[in-house]
């Protein structure tokens, strides 16, 4: 055992468009401990979903994974048989979408789609499966459980589709559970029950990779945090640290604009520039064009990760 | 559920009153006396007198609905002039055929059509996707008569491997078969594969495949579903079609079925067997759209507990 529930070693993802390949995940390292929520922030388009779907072989046509490894729990993943991967699917590592208005089938009941879960890996009776099945959803908070299992999806409030979605997740008790943007399409206050029981979920063994555009979200949950930026991870530390000292400028330019959101100080700070298109990226470091310390080696050379400071603190900036 | 049942129940019935009135209606305001013509050329105007009176022709058209429904109600929808039997009884015996016919076009038509969508779908932008969009393009575009022609030649006259025509064994009744539901083949293909298509994109798939299940269970338990619930009202409203009498095929075929018939009583100005044949065909057509609706309503949880 390596000691690692996911381990993602160069991967890179790409989309085979008319127009050409994008490169949409491009020499992606990464790890979730036993334990551990770890996060990955970033803009929206920068990559965070598609780095998640290439760990559940779910990468969208034209999409594929184009090279590099991952391992769950010590064992390779990437290029196994497509039946070993759907027996790894909702069993081992399970996923939960940014959705939760239409990630549920609407016409199924909603008892019978947390079943299925049992149904397709475990050997057990229906009869089973449903006691199963509403032990887990009282287990994530789900009142009045016996007649809920009987409701369609549109029956219910996207904070309770969400805690299915969950129950669904995790009622294999997989390793990893993979939650992308689990909680985005919720209101303030069912985000932060929907939080509160992911960590208690990961109290309970299964760790998380959680993936937000928010880092206020990021920020309550998460112990460990890789930043992204069109395709590459450009920081990443313990969430105390990043967030204390950023080392790379598009960090530090996040942390303000949130910073700048929560206070009153009338001007709204934002990050000059714009995101780069994937096809057409800037030579050098991809961040440079918006960057306000950029120098001339910035616009001709990618710098690899460098340490910044504490143990575990990495950023992709040759100022470091 | 049932409030909303009952409600499209009663839409269907005033919907074919006023079929029924439309019918009656147009059919007394085209020219020609139709007695003149039952009696011939050389028939006495007093006797065209007598025998209008005799049918209630000479009463207000009003009148005559009125009556000509409450006569409907039990059953009785006249006697045909032309045939000199009872219009009820003349349908019924057509019916069967039209009956068997549309059956079996329903059948070659749905199996085809769904199979060949999901073909479609699933090897999108592969050959066989191109060769079933192609054949079903064909399906929607090519008349009937034109279809039943060709599969008459080819296959009964030059290969002689059906009968040309008429329904003395159920063979008789292939082609037709073959010919009228090629059409609607054509359609359910088109449908099914592009609702197919669309409802793969689904969010909930997605969740399927994370669930663990393969290509084919997502396929069957999760998009399928939910992609019939179009495809059924589609074959509702098809097969009331069907039903309802096809007059080009079982012409050419020479079938006595509700078509046929309908073809004869005009021919014959045969105003009872006309009105029977036509209001028949309103009902089942109104029949059907009534069923795919509740089909609909049933199938799909979210209308289901609107009403
Ligand atoms: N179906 C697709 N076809 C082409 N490119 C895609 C497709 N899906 C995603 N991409 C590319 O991948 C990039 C990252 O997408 P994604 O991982 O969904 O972003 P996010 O970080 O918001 O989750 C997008 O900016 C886009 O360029
Ligand atoms: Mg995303």
């Amino acid at each position: 055992m390596s000691g690692k529930t996911l381990e993602i070693r160069h991967l890179n993802t790409s989309f085979f468009t008319q127009k050409g390949e994008v490169g949409a995940a491009k020499d992606i390292c990464l790890e979730v401990r036993p334990g551990q929520i770890v996060g990955i922030v970033g803009e929206s388009g920068c990559g965070k979903s598609v780095t998640a779907r290439s760990v559940m072989g779910l990468v969208k046509y034209p999409g594929r994974v184009v090279s590099g490894e991952i391992l769950l729990n010590g064992t390779r993943i990437t290029g196994i048989s497509k039946k070993e991967a759907c027996s790894l699917r909702g069993s081992e590592v399970s996923m939960i979408f940014q959705e939760p208005m239409t990630s549920l089938n609407p016409v199924i009941k909603v008892g019978r789609q947390v079943e299925e879960v049992l149904l397709i890996h475990k050997k057990i009776t229906k009869k089973e499966a449903k006691k199963e099945a509403a032990k887990i959803l009282e287990a994530v908070g789900i009142s009045d459980v016996a007649s809920r299992m009987e409701c369609y999806p549109h029956q219910l409030s996207g904070g309770l589709r969400q805690r299915v979605m969950i129950a669904m997740a995790m009622i294999c008790s997989p390793s990893l559970l993979i939650a992308d943007e689990p909680t985005t399409a919720l209101d303030v206050t069912v985000e932060a029950q929907i939080l509160r029981l992911m960590k208690k979920l990961c109290e309970a063994g299964t760790s998380i990779l959680l993936i937000s555009h928010n880092l206020g979200v990021i920020a309550q949950v998460c112990d460990y945090v890789y930043v992204m930026y069109a395709g590459r991870i450009v920081e990443q530390g313990e969430t105390f640290t990043l967030f204390d000292h950023p080392a790379h400028p598009y960090t530090r330019g996040l942390l303000g604009a949130a910073k700048s959101l929560r206070s009153d100080a009338g001007l709204l700070k934002t990050i000059p520039g714009v995101v780069p298109n994937l096809l057409h990226l800037p030579a050098g470091c991809s961040f440079s064009p918006r960057c306000d310390s950029c120098m001339d080696l910035c616009r001709s050379e990618m710098p690899d990760m460098l340490p910044a400071g504490e143990k575990g603190h990495l950023t992709r900036c040759w100022r470091s | 559920m049932l409030h909303n049942a009952l409600q499209r129940l009663l839409q269907s019935i005033l919907v074919l009153l006023g079929c029924a009135l439309m019918i009656f209606i147009m059919l007394r305001i085209i020219p020609g006396n139709p007695i003149a013509v039952l009696m011939g050329e050389h028939a006495d105007t007093a006797v065209i007198e007598r025998m209008t009176a005799e049918l209630g022709l000479d009463q207000p058209v009003l009148i005559q609905f009125f009556r000509y429904i409450g006569g409907a109600l039990r059953g009785d929808f006249g006697t045909s002039y032309s045939l000199g039997k009872p219009v009820s009884a003349l349908i019924a015996s057509a019916f069967v055929n039209t009956l068997i016919l549309a059956l079996m076009a329903a059948l070659f038509a749905w199996v085809l059509g769904v199979i060949s969508g999901i073909i479609a779908a699933v090897k999108k932008n592969s050959i066989l996707d191109h060769l079933f969009m192609g054949a079903s393009l064909l399906g929607v575009s090519m008349p009937v008569f034109m279809t039943a022609m060709l599969l008459q030649y080819f296959l009964s006259f030059r290969l002689k491997w059906f009968p040309i025509a008429g329904t003395d064994s159920l063979a008789g009744f292939l082609l037709p078969a073959v010919a009228l539901g090629w059409n609607s083949a054509g359609s359910v293909a088109r449908l099914v594969r592009s609702t197919l298509l669309e409802i793969l994109e689904e969010d909930y798939i997605d969740t399927a495949r994370a669930k663990g299940r393969g290509q084919l269970g997502v396929l069957v338990l999760h998009a399928l579903r939910n992609a019939m619930l179009p495809v059924i009202t589609m074959m509702a409203i098809q097969l009331s079609g069907l039903l309802s009498g096809a007059v080009i095929t079982e012409t050419i075929f020479a079938i006595n079925g509700i078509g046929r018939l309908a073809v004869q009583a005009i021919s014959a100005r045969d105003i009872p067997l006309l009105q029977g044949t036509v209001l028949f065909s309103a009902a089942i057509v109104i029949i059907g759209n009534f069923i795919a609706d509740s089909l609909y309503n049933v199938l799909d949880p979210r209308i289901r507990r609107r009403g």
